[in-house]
């Protein structure tokens, strides 16, 4: 049983195992449950994930308040034009991550990834680093039980909710986790997932959450585009040896403490930020009618 | 540890927007309907801090009738859950609170049928996961992520080890228990969340034991 990053990684190394692998045996353990069993259950959440994408990024979906819908597949389309200056493999994952929120929006049918306002980040990053490193459905698998591992950290040491910490709770712990399973598919070390983490958490600190009109919309679809950006950015910042100056477990913490500190207006009550400006007002008003 | 499985993190597989604001709160409502037993006839929801403030957004009304009428979080029927409703004769209020709750995403939900009413506050933790915090005044903590059964008993000696005994001799093993009363020496509740399903022999069983007035099952 790990309750923190160091743990995880010092029970990894002890062992020379990857970090998926404690996760699925952790599992194992606590609901005496066989590998397979767990296994076809992961199975089953990333085909979830792969058919949102998929509709995301090919139909024209769009939400019922009209606010967000077709991004993702205007940036696949993008893709398939032009040669985008930041980078194919960013903008696929970029595009798959709008794509999955905005199945969201839409009332779609998404798998929580921890929550459903950052559901875009973790598949959105998976399926576009699958296409470099063409990983088996095993390893894809194996993606999906290291970003839990990390977010299972998170969340009992700080906080996957939005109302309770905010956006960076969010987005920012599925970036982190992102970054840290992307580390472990390209062959890095688990402390370099534990580096990939802290890294990608470090720039999300302080992310309010502010929707507009209190819906999984604005900003929330572009949020999760910069989540899976931001994601590989770590990643390839950690896989290249650089290292986060603050422990992972203290970025965690930071995370937590800037969450309690945060105004209840900035933490998913659509009363503050970018739901309170005039044109989030009007947005509002135009939906609601109040 | 609040969150124990991988599955709390990637997953749950759910009808969006919002895990907390539409799949917690439809599990939340699932937990109301599996303790009624029965499908009731009205339900009234008291929604506190952000839920007040952004249900309607984020389909927490829809999700909460949804889940009374026993829709999961991944059911198709969820969106269209009103209109589910009104065919089938459910009456639903919602009441926006202005005091402030403990946790941000609070609901209190009473539910009734004919005579009986269930009253019920459960709160949505993130990624789709609840607690229930109490039922009928009595609090209490229970995930709703595990089979659980609840003993409404007298406040008598020997209950809790009747109970506990016949569970055992069925070899149903306890994960976690609470036992509460509002009073001494009146009605009490035992909560226990086990690790397998109960079956209805077994909740047969803890019905005839002497001092327990009402059994009640939730599972998986």
């Amino acid at each position: 049983m790990f309750k923190n990053a160091e743990e995880l990684v010092r029970i990894a190394e002890q062992r020379s195992v990857p970090i998926s692998e404690i996760m699925i045996e952790q599992e194992m353990e606590a609901y005496d449950r066989s590998r397979e069993d767990i296994y076809a259950q992961m199975d089953r959440n990333l085909e979830v994930m792969e058919q949102a994408v998929e509709r995301g990024v090919t139909e024209q979906v769009q939400s019922v308040s009209g606010l967000t819908g077709g991004d993702g597949k205007r940036l696949h389309e993008y893709l398939q034009t032009h040669t985008p200056l930041s980078g194919e493999l960013i903008l696929d994952a970029v595009s798959k991550a709008m794509a999955t929120n905005e199945v969201n929006a839409a009332m779609g049918t998404i798998c929580a990834t921890p929550t459903a306002g950052s559901a875009g980040v973790v598949p959105g990053t998976l399926f576009a680093v699958k296409n470099r490193l063409e990983p088996t459905r095993e390893g894809m698998i194996r993606y999906l039980f290291t970003s839990g591992a990390f977010g299972y950290i998170i969340a009992n040491n700080a906080s996957i909710s939005g109302a309770a910490g905010g956006c960076q709770a969010e987005v920012g712990s599925a970036t982190g986790m992102s970054a840290a399973a992307i580390v472990e598919m390209a062959g890095g070390s688990a402390r370099q997932s534990a580096q990939a983490m802290a890294i990608a958490l470090k720039n999300m600190l302080g992310l309010v959450c502010d929707p507009v009109a209190g819906l999984v919309e604005v900003p929330c679809v572009k949020r999760n585009a910069f989540g899976a950006s931001n994601a590989l950015t770590a990643a390839d910042m950690a896989l290249a040896g650089i290292e986060s100056r603050i422990p992972c477990d203290e970025v965690i913490d930071a995370m937590f403490r800037i969450g309690q500190t945060m105004p209840s207006t900035l933490r998913e009550t659509g009363e503050g930020g970018l739901a309170a400006t005039p044109t989030g007002r009007k947005y509002q008003a135009e939906i609601f009618g109040k | 540890m609040q969150f124990r499985s991988v599955f709390d993190i990637i997953g749950p597989v759910m009808i969006g927007p919002s895990s907390s604001h539409t799949a917690g709160a439809a599990r939340i409502g699932l937990v109301a309907r599996q303790l009624f037993e029965t499908e009731p006839e009205w339900a009234a929801f008291h929604l506190y801090g952000s839920f007040a403030k952004t249900y309607e957004g984020h389909g927490t009304d829809v999700a909460l009738v949804g889940g009374i009428l026993g829709f999961d979080t991944f059911d198709d029927r969820m969106t269209t859950s009103f209109h589910h409703a009104d065919k089938r004769g459910l009456r639903y209020t919602f009441i926006e609170e202005k005091a402030q709750p403990e946790h941000p995403n609070t609901v209190r939900i009473r539910l009734g049928k004919g005579e009986d009413v269930l009253e019920l506050v459960g709160i949505s933790i993130g990624g789709g996961k609840v607690e229930i915090k109490e039922l009928n005044g009595f609090a209490l903590r229970l995930s709703g992520n595990h089979p659980a059964i609840l003993v409404m008993h007298d406040d008598r000696y020997g209950a809790i080890a009747n109970v506990a005994t016949r569970l055992a001799k069925n070899e149903i093993n306890i994960g976690h228990m609470e036992v509460s009363r509002k009073e001494q020496g009146k009605e009490a509740l035992m909560v226990i969340e086990v690790d397998e399903n109960i079956d209805s022999e077994t909740m047969h069983d803890l019905t005839m034991l002497e001092h327990v007035r009402r059994v009640t099952k939730i599972h998986d």
